[in-house]
C-alpha cells in the first residue's frame, strides 16, 4: 500500500510572528506532509515568512474571513489529489505533535472527519473562561441534537479529514465562524465523525479573532446557521471506505 | 374619500419615480432586471393614486375607514421592503461569487508562480 498523500491546511491572517514556527513544527513532525498556508490578505509579511519556511502559500486577494480561507485550502487539496488533510490554526495553538492523534482514525479508515476536541476527557488541561465554556457547551449540545451524534467541541479548528471530508468542505463550508456549522453539515451529510482528546496551547502571538463585542454576533449568527442547516437537505455521502 | 390633492401629489411622485428609473436604465446606470421592481412600484402607486374609487374600495377591504390614503403609504412601504429584500439576496449572491473568485485567484496564482516565477 502506498503512503497516502497528506496536506496540512493552515489559515493565517497577520500571523507573521507565529507562522514560521507552525510550519517548522509540522515539517519537523513529518517531512512528508505538504504544508499549505492560506494568507487571508495579511497586512504583515505572513505570506513571505511562511514561504521562506517551505510552505506553499495561497494568497487571497482580499480578506474573505476564516471560513473562506480554510475552504481555499480544501479546494487546493481537491485539485491536487490529496487523500488526507489536517487543518491547524496559524497562531500555533494546535501542536504538531498532536497530529497523529487526530490522523489515526482517518488513516485506519474508521472516520471521514476527526475533530480534535478539548473536552472528550473531562480531565483535559484546557479550561476556558466561564462565558466561553457555556457557549462551547451550548453549541456542542445543539449540534449533538440536530446532528444525531454526541460531539463535545464544535468550535475546534483542529481537524483531520479523508477524501470524502475534503470534497464536502471544498464544496460547502460556511464563511464566517465556520466550525460549528461545518460540524453539523458533516453530520447531516452522513460523514463518519469521530472526536479525539487533544490539548491546545495558549496562543503565542496575535489575538483571538473572537473579541468580546463580536461574541453576541457570533452566537446569534451560529444559532441561525444551525437552524437553517437543520432545515436544509444535504445529499447523503457515503464514507470514503465502507 | 381621498383628498384630491393627495391623489395629484401621489400621481406626480409616481410618474417622477417611473421617469427617473427609465432614465437610469437608458443611461445604463441601472440594469433592466433591477429596474423592474422599481417600475412595478411606480405603476402600482400611480394606479392607486389616480383610481380614487379603487383606493377607497381597497381601504374598505383592509379595514381602513377614516383615511384611505393610508393604504397608499402602506403599499409604498410594502414595495420598498420587497425591493430591499431583493437587494439583500443580490448582495448575498455577489458575496458568494466574490469569495469564489478570490479563492480561484489564490489557487491560480500559486500555480502560475510555480510555472512562471516572477522576474525580479
Amino acid at each position: 500500500m502506498t503512503a497516502q498523500r497528506l496536506v496540512a491546511i493552515v489559515p493565517a491572517w497577520n500571523e507573521s510572528g507565529a507562522i514560521g514556527t507552525v510550519v517548522d513544527e509540522i515539517k519537523e513532525f513529518d517531512s512528508a506532509i505538504d504544508v499549505v498556508v492560506i494568507d487571508d490578505c495579511s497586512s504583515d509579511d505572513t505570506a513571505e515568512v511562511a514561504e521562506s519556511h517551505g510552505a506553499t502559500v495561497l494568497r487571497l486577494p482580499f480578506n474573505v474571513g476564516i471560513g473562506g480561507a480554510v475552504q481555499t485550502g480544501f479546494r487546493y487539496a481537491v485539485e491536487h489529489g490529496y487523500e488526507v488533510a489536517v487543518r491547524l490554526d496559524g497562531d500555533g495553538q494546535h501542536a504538531a505533535s498532536e497530529i497523529p492523534k487526530i490522523l489515526e482514525p482517518v488513516r485506519a479508515g474508521a472516520a471521514d472527519l476527526v475533530i480534535g476536541s478539548r473536552f472528550v476527557d473531562p480531565g483535559g488541561v484546557y479550561r476556558p473562561p466561564f462565558a466561553r465554556r457555556v457557549g462551547i457547551g451550548l453549541f456542542a449540545r445543539l449540534v449533538s441534537i440536530l446532528g444525531g451524534q454526541r460531539v463535545t467541541d464544535t468550535t475546534s479548528g483542529f481537524i483531520a479529514l479523508d477524501r470524502a471530508g475534503i470534497e464536502l468542505f471544498a464544496a460547502e463550508f460556511p464563511h464566517d465562524y465556520p466550525e460549528v456549522e461545518a460540524t453539523l453539515v458533516a453530520l447531516r451529510s452522513g460523514l463518519r465523525v469521530t472526536q479525539v482528546q487533544v490539548d491546545m496551547r495558549e496562543r503565542t502571538t496575535g489575538s483571538s479573532s473572537i473579541t468580546f463585542i463580536r461574541s453576541l454576533y457570533y452566537i446569534v449568527k451560529v444559532m441561525l446557521a444551525l437552524l437553517v442547516a437543520s432545515l436544509r437537505r444535504y445529499p447523503r455521502l457515503e464514507g470514503a471506505r465502507q | 374619500m381621498t383628498p384630491v390633492r393627495v391623489s395629484i401629489v401621489g400621481a406626480i411622485a409616481s410618474i417622477l419615480l417611473i421617469l427617473v428609473v427609465l432614465e437610469l436604465v437608458r443611461g445604463r446606470r441601472l440594469k433592466e432586471r433591477y429596474a423592474l421592481l422599481w417600475l412595478a412600484t411606480g405603476v402600482v402607486l400611480l394606479v392607486l393614486s389616480v383610481w380614487r374609487e379603487g383606493l377607497n374600495t381597497i381601504a374598505g377591504w383592509v379595514g381602513v375607514t377614516s383615511y384611505p390614503p393610508a393604504v397608499l403609504f402602506a403599499v409604498a412601504t410594502l414595495f420598498i421592503l420587497l425591493v430591499l429584500l431583493h437587494y439583500s439576496t443580490v448582495i448575498s449572491k455577489l458575496t458568494d461569487e466574490n469569495v469564489d473568485l478570490a479563492q480561484r485567484i489564490a489557487l491560480l496564482e500559486e500555480r502560475v508562480s510555480r510555472l512562471a516565477p516572477p522576474v525580479d
